[in-house]
């Protein structure tokens, strides 16, 4: 019996030659990173509770603050300082307001194989380079910053086979909508989602990582692509250059199998108040708007900031809706900056708001009112997310997103580009 | 060990995800002291003034989905909740609550059975649960073997300094 790619990363970081679905194993960790939406009591525990010196190793533990960033009060910034100050005592790598953690995570330190743990949900994001990440609370992510090891069963494997090619105006985004609404948002629980087929091997890093951080939305431990020259490419272009490449068995072991063709795939809306009550935008009918978001660790990368621009250029937002824009890291920005695409957004009249979690985390920036909606690129859309309990945020794409904020109601992008 | 745990039930829906349990806005907050008086806000603003020491929460599937805050289960620990019974846990949920000895309890059939302010009996390690205000007996999921010592040793943090 063979085994997946994400059965094969467990088996290598746990010392064996073989692993299989339901086993609880002890794996040593590459990589740990934490951010400031827990941080504080994580360091509580480390020093109060488990009384730690030392971090296994203070090359491989990663502190970033991107959640409220700048702070927006003086107890936020008390705990920015607290990781500061145990960054620079411990000598880790330490981040502060120069991108989402996730962003930051795969432009400067993942790389295909590895095992990272991270203290935030999203962290099944580096399966975008064939890389087995997953979410994990406080306490277990103190003992891994401390032991360099984690306990884990490992997760049966779903595959989702994708083919065909996207229709203008459809991106990686309503692919992952589309899926995670077909499953349902525990359709993926304690599983991995396996990501392959013909259309995925032509994807991007950034489509990959599109797909993957998602998992999360669908229950799952993590999402995975396999590493191939695209994902090698974008590590090496960044310095790094030892990796391990793991490919699926063909007598590997799925739970299940699903087929996808990108050719009928239209723009998807996730609609309030759960990312799995998914509709295709021509069915939404007429929802106005009171503000737009482009950003987050889904979306805000540069090929989703090209699509918003293309959509934008030479045109105005609705006079009374805010779109709000925050590039997903520092790179991504002067990127946008180079290529004139801050400029289109300033010109329509949107914001631009530092790298950040920003609106998608509904704490720090463009947070809604009652009875205000919203729509975003942003990962979640429960019940208060973005702001007041009874407010709404609906999910779409960054060229639905855009689209919508000129005509100040959810709008199909497909009428905007060529 | 883990005794025996009787409490009554506070009852909410399918999908109760960790932005409801505890919103993002109250998480860099110092301390879970500050944080609890917000637990459940969005959903019933009552709840972290009326819940009483030894509750037990019954939700639906995929209770605890979103993110991986640690403040959602701590809250519920912090006021007294002794323990979460559901028909599904969103799996950062559950790790984080055994890591820090507050049992989560699945079982498919008592949630329908159920109703606000009943009686619950819950025997974590045979795996049963009695509904005392109605006499009726469900079983439950059984831990593995190694979540349950963690879980015995008040969580991971008792469980590695035991070690």
């Amino acid at each position: 019996m063979g085994m997946t790619m994400g059965e094969k990363i467990l088996a290598r970081a746990s010392g064996k030659e073989f692993v299989k679905p339901g086993e609880i194993i002890t794996a040593k960790v590459d990589l740990c990173m934490s951010n400031d939406g827990t941080t504080h009591l994580n360091i509580d525990i480390f020093e109060k509770q488990l009384k730690a010196e030392k971090v296994f190793d203070p090359k491989k533990v990663i502190f970033i603050v991107d959640h409220n960033v700048p702070s927006e009060s003086a107890k936020t910034a008390q705990v920015h300082k607290k990781m500061r100050i145990f960054a620079q005592k411990h000598e880790i790598p330490f981040y502060e307001g120069t991108g989402v953690c996730h962003q930051i995570m795969i432009e400067d330190f993942v790389v295909p194989g590895q095992l990272v743990i991270a203290a935030d949900s999203h962290t099944c994001s580096y399966g975008g380079l064939g890389a087995f990440g997953t979410g994990v609370g406080c306490t277990d992510f103190t003992s891994v910053m401390n032991t360099g090891e984690i306990w884990l069963m490992v997760p049966e494997t779903l595959k989702f086979e994708i083919e065909g090619s996207f229709k203008a105006g459809v991106y990686a985004r309503d692919l992952i909508l589309k899926i995670i609404g077909d499953i349902g948002a525990n359709g993926a629980n304690y599983r991995i989602m396996e990501f392959g087929g013909p259309a995925v091997k032509n994807f991007t890093v950034d489509d990959r990582v599109v797909l993957c951080n998602m998992a999360v939305e669908a229950g799952a431990k993590t999402g995975l692509v396999e590493a191939d020259q695209i994902a090698i490419d974008y590590v090496k272009t960044r310095g790094r250059h030892d990796m391990n490449l793991y490919t699926s068995d063909e007598d590997a072991v799925y739970e299940n199998t699903y087929q996808y063709s990108l050719d009928e795939l239209e723009p998807m809306i996730a609609i309030p108040h759960c990312v799995d009550d998914v509709v295709g935008v021509t069915q939404i009918g007429e929802v106005k708007i009171d503000q737009g978001f482009i950003g987050s660790c889904n979306n805000g990368r540069i090929e989703e900031l090209r699509a918003a621009a293309q959509i934008l250029q030479g045109k105005k937002i609705d006079p009374y809706v805010k779109l709000l824009i925050s590039p997903a890291s520092k790179a991504v920005y002067l990127e946008a900056l180079a290529e004139g695409l801050i400029d289109i957004f300033v010109e329509s009249g949107a914001m631009v708001l530092n790298p950040n979690c920003s609106v998608c985390w509904g704490s720090c920036q463009g947070v809604i009112g009652e009875g205000e909606t919203l729509i975003s690129t942003g990962t979640r859309n429960f019940k208060g997310r973005a702001g007041h309990p009874n407010s709404s945020v609906y999910l779409a794409s960054a060229a639905t997103v855009a689209a919508s904020a000129l005509t100040g109601k959810i709008t199909d992008p497909r009428g905007f580009v060529v | 060990m883990i005794n025996v745990i009787t409490g009554k039930v506070w009852k909410f829906g399918n999908d109760v995800d960790t932005d409801q349990i505890i919103p993002s806005q109250y998480l860099l907050l110092p301390n879970v002291e500050e944080m609890k008086q917000y637990t459940f806000e969005p959903l019933d603003e009552n709840f972290a003034s009326t819940v009483c020491p030894g509750d037990i929460i019954v939700g639906g599937e995929n209770f605890g989905s979103g993110s991986s805050r640690e403040q959602a289960p701590l809250v519920l620990k912090a006021l007294g909740v002794s323990a979460v019974v559901a028909k599904s846990f969103a799996r950062i949920f559950f790790r984080n609550a055994i890591n820090i000895g507050l049992p989560v309890v699945i079982c498919k059939e008592v949630y329908d059975a159920v109703e606000q302010k009943d009686t619950l009996e819950i025997d974590v390690l045979k795996g049963t649960i009695k509904n005392v205000t109605k006499d009726q007996n469900f079983t439950s999921t059984k831990l593995p073997a190694h979540v349950m010592n963690i879980l015995e040793a008040g969580g991971l943090i008792g469980f590695l300094n035991k070690k």
